[in-house]
């Protein structure tokens, strides 16, 4: 199996107000097309660690490697391209940009990866809402749908540049049971209809019983 | 491509806060247009004071001064046994003419330097006033040549300068002068030279030079006129005038032609230095306080951005996670800053423009400037260039301490925050 994504020995502390150990010797690694949930306690250091393998984090010990490629820990503009080009992002609250509307929003990245024209990008985005049923929102401000609605525009979003691996940190945690379904059903539809990775943070079990396979943390080590 | 979609976040960020951005360009639009307007006012100012004296100045002038002789005659005796000694030496005022003249103003006007040149001759006079006598001078000129290098007509309030020529005797009196007399054009004043011959001269035209010490004891008559009333040849003249094509020769010049023609010679810059330490003490002031007014402008849109970046934390943080770099980011809000500075930049051009304009239209009669009808603006285009040169830096610089700072977010800290 190809291996997306890989850790090696990662150690996280923080440093303020005491040192403290977050993650200790942590490895592991997903394989393509995998649906990983990360599950633990509050305070476990899972959010944390998705940080770390996002590349946003980059004060840690121990080597990452995504799709093969050893991720440096300084260069600021290759990381933000590797996110560019190779990650997908879910957060807990959609962050959407309110400036632009819905179609603006999810065609974002493509257009900095610029890989696609104009045009093509646009298409792309269009087909990715249609997928997720929210095309007729295309046009409205992001800031006048509702939560569910916000958070399908943001996996449209991730989704755009075809990424190796989508993460999320509690995707659906400021949903409700019905949207939450929703969601989780996108997901699973894109683990098993076109093979995308995925490594989703949630503490919702239900949630996490439904993956492929469950990581579980407890201070800072893996458990399972 | 990446530019453009850099720039089409800053117009959307820009749009989305139009009403502080607006405030923050009209800063800028303010600064600018007071910028404009305060140096052309200023230079405006300074041309009109510079040519009221300096437009009437030769650039070079040649002549005789009155000074003792440094080679005294027994100098030349080149006998080593002997020792001479003088004393009392006194200046020698009977060469007062420019020798061999014609030759000199001939070869003087075929200097490619040389935008042209006039004669000159002075008489000290009185004006015989029923008993009172008025000391005052008659310059000889070619009226001609006078008004084309040095504008003489445009001083000359009544009557026509052209008039010297064509009239028998004829002079143009100061107006300080004229009045003293109770004299008009038409009328016939005599006067007294110091050899003591005594000349009838008709009044032709009354003018105003703007300095009133000069036209209580000026007068201009024809160089043929004033030969005359010296009683002396034609070729008779004290002074060479010489007007450059580039003003900054002059010293140059003036060092060539005195070795060259034995005569004395005097630039503009040593004959009028003052003036040229006035003009840029002006301009100096107005630079001063065209750059303080954007410095202020400057701090307008540095705050306005900083509360943009801390009002847009999310989008930044959103843009940093979706694959934007910190260089991306800061350009963004760079371009923020500089379409600013160019919107209000430009405005401030066009207003400052208008402005001047209007000032340029109101009316500014003084006595001492007969030429000047309205306040004096200088539309010097490098104003211009300038003005926007230097908007275009400090919204750079206004913007680049927020842009950095926005630069150096970490998604992290804000995603986690939530």
């Amino acid at each position: 199996m190809e291996k997306i994504l890989e850790a090696k020995n990662i150690n996280k502390f923080f440093h303020d107000p005491v040192r403290i150990q977050v993650i200790e010797d942590l490895s592991f690694s997903i394989n393509k097309g995998e649906f990983v949930s990360l599950t633990g306690k509050s305070g476990c250091g899972k959010s944390t660690l998705l940080y770390v393998l996002s590349t946003m984090d980059t004060d840690y010990e121990g080597t990452l490697l995504i799709d093969g490629e050893e991720m440096p820990k300084k260069n600021e503009g290759f990381l933000a391209k590797i996110r560019n080009e190779k990650i997908g992002f879910v957060f807990q609250f959609h962050y959407l940009i309110n400036e632009f509307n819905v179609l603006e929003n999810v065609m974002l990245p493509g257009l900095k990866l610029a890989k696609y024209s104009k045009q093509e990008v646009e298409h792309r985005a269009m087909e990715k809402l249609k997928m997720l049923g929210i095309d007729t929102l295309a046009l409205k401000k992001a800031n006048h749908i509702s939560g569910g609605e916000k958070q399908r525009v943001a996996i449209a979003r991730a989704l755009i540049n075809d990424p190796h691996i989508i993460m999320g940190d509690e995707p659906t945690g400021n949903l409700d049971k019905k949207n939450s379904d929703l969601v989780f059903d996108i997901f699973k539809q894109l683990a098993d209809e076109f093979n995308q990775t995925l490594l989703i943070v949630t503490h919702d079990p239900g949630f996490a019983d439904r993956t492929h396979r469950i990581i579980k943390m407890e201070d800072g080590k893996l458990i399972s | 491509m990446r530019t453009r979609l850099l720039i089409n976040i800053a117009k959307s960020l820009l749009m989305a806060r139009w009403k502080q951005t607006l405030v923050a360009a009209i800063g800028v639009t303010f600064s600018i247009t007071m910028f404009i307007t305060l140096l052309s006012f200023m230079s405006g100012l300074n041309d009109l004071l510079d040519g009221l004296i300096l437009n009437r100045t030769p650039h070079v002038k040649l002549y005789n001064d009155i000074t003792p002789k440094i080679n005294q005659p027994i100098n030349q005796l080149n006998d080593s046994n002997v020792h001479h000694f003088i004393g009392s030496v006194k200046a020698d005022a009977s060469r007062q003419s420019i020798y061999n003249s014609n030759a000199i103003i001939n070869a003087i006007e075929k200097d490619p330097r040389v935008l042209g040149l006039s004669r000159k001759l002075t008489a000290q006079v009185f004006f015989n006033d029923g008993n009172i006598d008025i000391t005052a001078s008659i310059f000889g000129i070619d009226p001609n040549q006078e008004t084309k290098l040095y504008h003489f007509d445009e001083y000359v309030t009544s009557g026509n300068s052209a008039d010297l020529n064509k009239v028998n005797n004829g002079i143009i009196l100061g107006k300080g002068l004229a009045e003293k007399l109770l004299v008009n054009i038409g009328d016939a004043v005599q006067i007294t030279t110091s050899k003591g011959n005594i000349f009838q001269l008709k009044v032709v035209g009354i003018f105003q030079s703007g300095i009133k010490d000069f036209d209580n004891v000026q007068s201009y008559a024809s160089i043929n006129t004033v030969q005359k009333i010296l009683s002396v040849p034609s070729d008779y003249i004290t002074s060479i005038q010489v007007k450059l094509k580039d003003i900054m020769q002059a010293p140059a010049v003036a060092k060539q032609y005195q070795q060259l023609y034995e005569t004395d010679a005097e630039d503009i810059q040593t004959a009028n230095s003052q003036f040229e330490t006035g003009s840029s003490i002006r301009t100096l002031i107005s630079y001063s306080v065209g750059i303080t007014l954007l410095i202020v402008a400057g701090f307008g849109i540095y705050n306005i951005l900083n509360m943009m970046i801390f009002e847009k934390m999310d989008s930044i943080a959103i843009l940093k996670a979706t694959g934007f770099s910190g260089k991306d980011v800061k350009n963004i809000f760079i371009y923020i800053a500089i379409s600013i500075g160019i919107f209000g930049g430009l405005m401030g051009l066009v207003f400052g423009f208008g402005l001047s304009a209007l000032i340029d239209q109101i009316p500014f009669n003084t006595a001492s400037l007969p030429t000047i009808a309205t306040y004096p603006i200088n539309y010097n285009p490098n104003f211009y260039i300038i003005g926007i040169i230097f908007s275009f830096i400090t919204t750079y610089f206004a913007g680049w301490f927020p842009a950095r700072k926005a630069s150096k977010i970490d998604p992290v800290v804000i995603i986690r925050g939530k």
